[in-house]
């Protein structure tokens, strides 16, 4: 939990009311998609209301932090300071749930092996006591 | 379909010189959006003050309604603005105008581009100190972009190519897309523009070999598929074709227009990575698409010449299968078979040498080559040609516009 993958200076998320809960739940390690409470619909990003039965009243749901690769990139061109080079974007599948994607991080592993379909699991990133991101490593 | 002699046509195109990025000091990015309508209105044979619209697309920074009083407008009866983002509201605009002339609420509007980026944080970039701070914690947003760049940012999704190099990935996995096929685009892009003086690259020739040989940005990508950043403007103006038939140019109708996405696309994969792969690897385009077909009574095989919004190499392929040029899956072939490729490809594409080798204008540029090609003054022009498809940029809400020779 106390390893870190990037520099201090990477963007932070800048936090609305929708996506507040998502980052609370990093925040406690806790890898979540928000979930309709009313219909149990699920989404990623989340939004204000669900968009299959309306409701406004929306919640998170815990995943099991697990899921595989849909795709990637490797960036070789880092914008900031301290960033690994070259680094990974990956979309994630996360197991579990209505096939919902996140966007993340791959870490500890040689971009070069990076594939699709690659089964990975969380790993939250502590860059401070206010934010923490969850990235995902290759299944244990 | 509307009234035949108010049918929207494009009267007069203009642009200024284009420059690399920051090259262009001498002029504002305003006072060059003003040189551009005015070119445009000259080319139109329209005195500046006669045109009684503006319009643009994705947070101009040029205000229509000052550059309006800049040029001395007589009044103003139309100021439109598409939601459509980033590069993908070009033709949308030029829609949206085509609308307002049709309607009756305006008889000449100008949809105008002007960049001069290094006056300006670049466009488009999600601009990596947007949420940057001291001590890495939260913040509150300060609008719905930034909000939903919340899901992006901190994971260094930072930039066009990054996003779009994640969805060619997902294509080259499902098709067997490869970085030689995208390459196709670049290098017929290239040798166009080596045959108009206008374009930044002219002179600058590159082979397959070139672009296989230039360095990874995001992989797939690599710097040769990626566009250009440049400076300069560019303007059409669209009137009526009673108006045109009065002006001195070949008449060149809005034959059919349309803009959107596919349910559930919202900004694109530029934000958003879910869906099915039709939806995320598809481009976002084939609404549009049916929608421009539907309208235009007309099909692909009509098409003489097409100038494809080219931000990245990658999405013109998208492109080419989301209008039916091709099979889905089969655009890297196509293109690597030379269909692109001026004078004797299938589809001669981006004659003028789009954004990747005339200049990087969020596809103005498209719109003034494609009225070049049916008034036969392209530089690559495309014999006869009367047809000419011009989309703006796909992996966002998206449009374009089938333009006509009468
Ligand atoms: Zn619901």
């Amino acid at each position: 939990m106390t390893d870190r993958y990037f520099p201090d200076l990477m963007p932070s998320p800048g936090i609305s009311r929708e996506s507040l809960p998502w980052w609370e739940a990093a925040l406690e390690g806790r890898l979540v998609v928000q979930s309709c409470t009313a219909c149990k619909a699920e989404r990623h990003p989340p939004a204000p209301c669900c968009n299959r039965c309306g409701s406004y009243d929306q919640g998170v749901r815990d995943t099991a932090g697990t899921g595989v690769v849909y795709t990637f990139t490797v960036v070789h061109k880092p914008l900031i300071p301290g960033m690994p080079e070259p680094y990974v974007v990956a979309s994630i599948e996360l197991d579990g749930t209505e096939g919902l994607r996140v966007v993340s991080n791959l870490v500890e592993i040689d971009p070069s092996e990076v594939r699709i379909g690659l089964e990975v699991e969380v790993v939250f990133e502590h860059m401070s006591e206010e934010l923490v991101v969850p990235r995902f490593r290759p299944k244990s | 379909m509307s009234d035949r002699a108010r049918q929207a046509c494009i009267v007069g195109i203009g642009e200024t010189r284009y420059a690399k990025w920051g090259g262009i000091t001498d002029a504002s990015e305003r006072g060059l959006a003003c040189q551009a309508v005015a070119k445009a209105a000259a080319d139109a044979g329209l005195a500046v003050a006669d045109i009684d619209g503006v319009g643009s697309f994705a947070d101009d920074r040029n205000l229509g309604v000052l550059i309006a009083r800049d040029l001395g407008m007589r009044e103003l009866r139309y100021a439109g603005m598409s939601w459509l983002p980033g590069g993908g509201g070009a033709c949308g605009a030029l829609g949206s105008a085509a609308r307002a002339v049709e309607a009756g609420h305006a008889e000449a509007v100008v949809v105008y581009r002007s960049l001069c980026q290094g006056q300006h944080f670049r466009f488009g970039s999600a601009a990596a100190s947007y949420g940057q701070l001291e001590k890495p914690g939260f913040h509150q947003a300060s609008n719905l972009l930034e909000a939903e760049m919340a899901f992006s940012l901190p994971f260094g999704m930072f930039s066009a190519p990054i996003a779009y190099a994640m969805v060619m990935q997902r294509h080259m996995h499902l098709y067997g897309t490869t970085s030689e096929q995208m390459g196709a685009v670049a290098v017929a892009t290239r040798a166009h523009a080596q045959r108009n003086a206008r374009a930044v690259m002219h002179g600058r020739p590159m082979t397959l070999e070139d672009h296989q040989a230039s360095r990874l940005v995001a992989e797939p990508f690599r710097l040769f598929d990626c566009c250009l950043e440049n400076d300069g403007a560019c303007a059409v103006i669209v009137s009526t074709a009673e108006r045109a038939r009065d002006l001195g140019q070949p008449v060149i109708r809005i034959a059919a227009h349309a803009e959107g996405a596919p349910g559930q696309y919202g900004w694109g994969p530029f934000l958003d990575t879910n869906g099915s792969d039709e939806l995320y690897a598809g481009g976002g385009a084939s609404v549009v698409a049916r929608e421009m077909w539907k309208h235009a009574d007309l099909s692909p095989s009509d098409v003489d010449v097409a100038q494809i919004y080219d931000h990245f190499t990658g999405l013109v392929l998208l492109v080419l299968e989301a209008f039916g040029f091709c099979e889905v899956g089969e655009s890297g072939p196509f293109a690597a078979s030379g269909a692109l490729a001026w004078p004797n490809g299938a589809l001669p594409n981006n004659t003028h040498g789009g954004s990747l080798s005339e200049a990087y204008m969020h596809g103005m540029n498209h719109i003034n080559e494609g009225v070049r090609q049916l008034r036969g003054t392209s530089t690559s022009q495309v014999e006869d040609a009367r047809t000419c498809l011009v989309t703006s940029a796909a992996g966002v809400p998206t449009s374009a516009a089938l333009l006509v020779k009468d």
